[in-house]
């Protein structure tokens, strides 16, 4: 299947229109892009956060695939369990033949992750079921009002880490998950971003594909907690990764490769610009712009570079 | 948008939503300030507003984009903000 | 009926799951129901079932999954104790609400802390509410017995419900006895095949565990409810089944020597064969007392507690668990159960063996005596109190 517009839009949605994720979410996009991907048969379970909740008040559900929620930090384990269960059913004959190699794919935000849910992701991910686990990492836990995640970047301002006179918000920096997944020596893992969907979506189909534990992580830009208007996420992804904020990376077989525009700019094809133009527009870095906290803006500078040179040299430039 | 609510008796256990897709018939167009108003003449059916509307509210007919779904579209300006012919244009709700 | 052989009380839930055969278990080791999860390890590596077995990495992930695969059809099972069994409590609650019919070998284990490895009920007793259907079991005979038939009673339609088939660490799960199991061809007879649909499939888009909130929630825990009344029917049509066809006799309440007793000792698994022991020679003594041992906790035998206990002039409840700042919950239940009744009995309560600490025979001896006190005079008459804790 090619993936062009023309033929995507063809298709079945698999989230519909009435969900109440905040106008303007980048989420439904990357639920659209991760199933639309490709046609394989999928069972989706969903970690708590906004995408469950927005997308499932009761009487109402925007799903149109199989879907399951079960609690915040479970939704690897959960998946297991309906992996198990379909491949038990599958040995005594009652799972039709086309759906017998139906992928598992879990979603959940970066709480549901990096924090709370890291356990039961890494015992999925080592046990190898054939699962792929998409984490939309919007960099807090947006759903309770915004509090920081071990995903959320130094010097934001989030409702636990508030600024103050004697604070210029989070004081530590992002965890790296992809590494941590990396770690668990899978077939397949990828960061990507919803605004360069050809990426995202070529991610996404390989990550359905592949047999085993698969992982992807997106770049969620999220409205009230980065205090951004609804409608500049596209623009703002697509900053974050040519400042190398957000690196497109390809773990496949053990190997490390760089796409998109992160590939170019490791290529010198493309400029690699200055964080500061990530940060701008962002409320929540807002207060790093005056003379007290502008010294942050270095400290994340560094914390760029120095994962930008870590993975531009995994991916061997 | 009146529903009669089931009593314990009728719905179904396990709080299972039976009927997939049904948020069709909940509005989210009610949320709207600014509304999305498209020049069909200047669109160019690049389709990307599309794939980056986020509530599923780009009318698609035979395989042309075809305006907005006001039922459900929430007006936040994505498609506006990313139509590289500058097609659609945000213009305050009335009410 | 197949013959005699030498389990302990954790092979014997093993043992159990083994003839249903289920699709998945998914359980984690803690003491004392590790010998559970090993044993079954043991036929799943042997090919003596057709199980997929997730070697999860904690507790909260084996309930996580069992929910997971019985959503999507599995006959699903699970084993835990104590802390495992609290670790995994947020989801238990979730496994009953979504109206799954998981079963769960629970080897009652102390609560920590401190931490204890022995047997009392405080694991079980914490989920009580959890909306779980909670059967507790004497001895490794009545742990098998019990298993075949809550699968039957979590399965039945109007049930739909989990349930915990408990017995006692160590005292129960760790000791050999005699078992006389069913033919694998008896037990599948009696099962049956499974009644409820997979609902996650890749056949058909499915919602399960949306949020629910003021408008609809309620309906929904009206229907937990509403279930759980319907248990003891569905308990009594399968005990009767199972009477029939393998001869023997369970009962929600199970009584000894209680035809002419005036009092008698009521409590849960083990500790009532200590109980029967001394009952029979308080017996000989010309003393009328008899035992009384409710199988079911969840959902709790109000009806058959109202017809029974008025027989008795005096009652002891023995709990295996406390519930401080409150009366124990065996206790507390019993009394509110007979409330307003006319001739209700004097009733007294006593904790006991918290952390596995041995309820022995002298114990119950002198629990006995002060029954005997309690009919004659009123003494003790609703109090309870430790039994045989050093002062
Ligand atoms: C065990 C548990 N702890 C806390 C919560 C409350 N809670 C619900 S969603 C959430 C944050 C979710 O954050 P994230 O995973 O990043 O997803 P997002 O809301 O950003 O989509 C929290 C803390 C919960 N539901 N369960
Ligand atoms: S709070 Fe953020 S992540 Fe959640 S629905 Fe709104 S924009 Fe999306
Ligand atoms: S304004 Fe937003 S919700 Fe409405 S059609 Fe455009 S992108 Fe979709």
């Amino acid at each position: 299947m090619a993936l062009t517009l023309k033929d995507l839009i063809n298709k079945q949605i698999p989230l519909n229109g009435g969900h109440r994720m905040c106008g303007g979410c980048p989420v439904p996009v990357i639920v659209k892009q991760v199933l639309m991907s490709t046609d394989h048969p999928k069972i989706i379970g969903n970690a708590t956060g906004c995408l469950e909740v927005a997308t499932t008040i009761y009487p109402y559900t925007a799903w149109n695939h199989p879907w399951i929620h079960n609690a915040f930090e479970n939704v690897a384990a959960t998946v297991s369990g309906i992996e198990a269960a379909h491949n038990a059913l599958s040995r005594i004959g009652e799972v039709p033949e086309h759906n017998k190699d139906a992928k598992f794919i879990a979603f959940a935000g970066d709480g549901g992750t990096y924090d709370i849910g890291l356990q039961s992701l890494s015992g999925a991910l080592e046990r190898g079921h054939n699962m792929l686990y998409v984490c939309y990492d919007n960099e807090g836990y947006m759903n309770t009002g915004i509090q920081r995640s071990s995903a959320t970047p130094i010097g934001a301002n989030t409702t636990t880490t508030p600024i103050g006179s004697e604070s210029y918000g989070k004081t530590q920096s992002r965890k790296d998950l992809l590494s941590i997944v990396a770690a668990h020596h899978i077939p397949y893992a990828a960061s990507t971003s919803p605004h360069n969907w050809m990426d995202a979506m070529k991610k996404s189909k390989k990550a359905i594909e592949t047999q085993g534990p698969t992982f992807l992580l997106y770049f969620a830009p999220c409205i009230p907690g980065w205090k951004i208007p609804s409608d500049v996420w596209k623009k703002l992804s697509e900053t974050a990764v040519k400042t190398c904020f957000w690196p497109l990376i390809e773990f496949e077989d053990g190997k490390w490769s760089l796409t998109g525009e992160s590939k170019l700019i490791a290529e010198g094809k493309m400029p690699k610009i200055p964080v500061e133009e990530f940060l701008k527009s962002q409320g929540r870095f807002k207060h790093l712009f005056t003379d007290k906290n502008k010294h942050v803006i270095e400290i994340i500078q560094k914390d760029v570079d120095k994962s930008w040179n870590y993975y531009k040299g995994l991916a061997g430039y | 948008m009146t529903e009669t609510k089931k009593g314990w008796k009728d719905l179904p256990i396990g709080g299972n939503i039976l009927e997939a897709g049904n948020s069709q018939h909940y509005f989210t167009g009610t949320w709207r300030t600014y509304k999305p108003i498209t020049d069909l003449d200047k669109c160019i059916n690049c389709l990307q507003c599309w794939m980056f509307c986020p509530d599923n509210s780009i009318v698609i007919k035979d395989g042309k984009m075809d305006g907005q779904d006001y039922d459900h579209c929430k007006g936040c300006g994505v498609c506006a903000a990313i139509c590289p012919v500058k097609a659609i244009d945000m213009i305050k709700e009335e009410k | 009926m197949g013959k005699y052989i030498a389990l302990t009380g954790a092979e014997s839930a093993a043992f159990a799951m083994k003839q249903i055969n289920p699709d998945v278990v998914a359980a984690y080791p803690i003491t004392p129901q590790t010998p559970v999860a090993m044993k079954f390890s043991e036929y799943v590596a042997n090919g003596e079932v057709n199980t997929e077995y997730v070697t999860v990495e904690s507790e909260h992930s084996a309930m996580s999954a069992t929910v997971g695969a019985a959503a999507a059809g599995a006959r699903a099972m699970t084993a835990t104790a104590s802390n495992g069994l609290a670790l995994m409590w947020e989801i238990v609650y979730i496994a009953s609400s979504m109206r799954l019919p998981i079963l769960m070998a629970v080897v009652n284990r102390a609560l920590s802390g401190p931490i204890n490895i022995h047997g009392d009920h405080s694991d079980a007793m914490g989920a009580r509410d959890s909306g779980w259907i909670q059967i507790f079991n004497e001895n490794n005979q009545e742990v098998y017995d019990s298993f075949i038939m809550a699968l039957r009673i979590a399965e039945h339609p109007d049930v739909l419900t989990p349930a915990m088939v408990c017995q006692d660490g160590f005292i129960t799960s760790h000791s050999v006895e005699n078992v006389m199991p069913l033919t694998n061809e008896q037990v599948q007879k009696f099962i049956g095949k499974k009644k409820f649909k997979g609902l996650i499939t890749a056949d058909k888009p499915f919602t399960m565990g949306p949020l629910d909130l003021q408008d609809y929630y309620f309906e929904h825990k009206k229907q937990q409810h509403e279930a759980m009344k319907k248990v003891f029917a569905v308990v009594e049509e399968v005990q009767n089944e199972y009477a029939k066809e393998f001869g023997r006799k369970y009962s929600v309440i199970e009584e000894y020597r209680t035809e002419d007793a005036d009092t008698i000792i009521m409590g849960l698994n083990s500790v009532m064969g200590n109980v029967k022991t001394v009952v029979d020679s308080a017996r000989e003594k010309g003393i009328k007392i008899g035992a009384v041992k409710p199988r079911f906790f969840r959902p709790f035998p109000v009806d058959y507690l109202r017809d029974l206990l008025p027989k008795f002039k005096a009652v002891v409840v023995l709990d295996r668990s406390d519930s401080f700042g409150a009366m124990p919950p065996l206790y507390s239940e019993t009394l509110a159960a007979l409330y307003g009744i006319e001739n209700a009995p004097m009733i007294k309560g006593y904790i006991h063996g918290l952390g596995g600490r041995d309820t022995n025979l002298a114990m119950i001896e002198t629990v006995v005596d002060n029954l005997q006190k309690l009919k004659d005079t009123g003494e003790g008459n609703l109090t309870f109190e430790y039994l045989g804790v050093r002062e």
